[in-house]
């Protein structure tokens, strides 16, 4: 007996709302892309959470797929910052201000 | 309240006080050592949830790979601070308040289903298990990824390469 399934969402919630936060306040393309990570890993743990509430093993595997398309995403972000860096010299997004 | 509880409530904490701290940081160093932390807690509440091969390619994956990535760009790139670290409120709250009142919405969708107090059982998929299941039942989704994966590495390659190839052909 663990916990009931709706602390896991509280948790997921908690986390997902810190990684909004990172994504939209922090000024720095790097804390963005951060953010998003952050939110990607509390909808795994929501997708682990519900696959043991209705015992279905679909959300381990939706965990597994949300961890590659993590790591294609970061790949992808971390060049387009280093190009963003080499045009701009700075990753501030709010450069133009 | 059985063990489990107990560890689950520990791993909570945990995984939400080093994300706060991180997300909080000024310097981008700290910021990724307390997210590994973060997803070390988060890998160990996979296991706790039955899901031990998630786990290690939590920690395999998130926090040894993607991790040791933006560390090496955030060495490379060495950005400075800037003197205002956070956009103003007046930016930013908007987004923010809009997703929480989501995520609280969300949340109250959970409160009618029924069985929502009782607590999880505990179970567990092992690694075999899963891995028959995945490929039994996922197989296409998995070439799909490992076509993403390629894709993303090609666009990766030629981001990074673009620039010196143009300089290169242009010696103006």
């Amino acid at each position: 007996m663990i916990v009931p399934f709706s602390h896991v969402m509280i948790l997921s919630g908690i986390v997902f709302l810190m990684g909004v936060f990172c994504a939209v306040a922090r000024r720095n393309l790097i804390m963005i892309l951060l953010g998003l990570e952050i939110m990607l890993n509390a909808a795994s743990i929501a997708f682990v959470g519900g696959s043991l509430h209705f015992h279905l093993m679909e959300g381990q595997v939706f965990a597994l797929f949300i961890i590659a398309a993590a790591a294609a995403e970061v790949s992808v972000g971390l060049a387009l910052f280093v190009c963003v860096y080499r045009r701009t010299g700075s990753l501030d997004p709010g450069i133009g201000e | 309240m059985t063990l489990y509880a107990i560890i689950f409530y520990l791993l909570a904490a945990l995984i939400i006080i080093s994300t706060g701290i991180a997300i909080t940081r000024r310097n981008m160093v700290h910021v990724v050592i307390y997210l590994v932390f973060s997803f070390f807690g988060t890998a160990m509440l996979f296991y706790l949830l039955g899901a031990p091969l998630l786990a290690l390619l939590q920690i395999i994956i998130y926090a040894g790979a993607v991790m040791v990535l933006f560390l090496f760009i955030i060495m490379m790139l060495r950005v400075e601070a800037p003197e205002i670290s956070m956009f103003p409120f007046s930016q930013w709250v908007p987004a923010a308040a809009l997703c929480a009142a989501s995520v609280v919405l969300g949340l109250l969708l959970l409160i009618p289903e029924s069985q929502l107090g009782k607590p999880l059982e505990t179970a567990i998929a092992t690694p075999s298990d899963f891995g028959f299941y995945l490929f039994k039942r996922h197989w296409l989704t998995i070439e799909l990824v490992s076509i993403l994966l390629l894709v993303a590495l090609v666009g990766a390659f030629h981001l990074g390469k673009s620039k010196l190839s143009a300089k290169s052909e242009d010696p103006s």
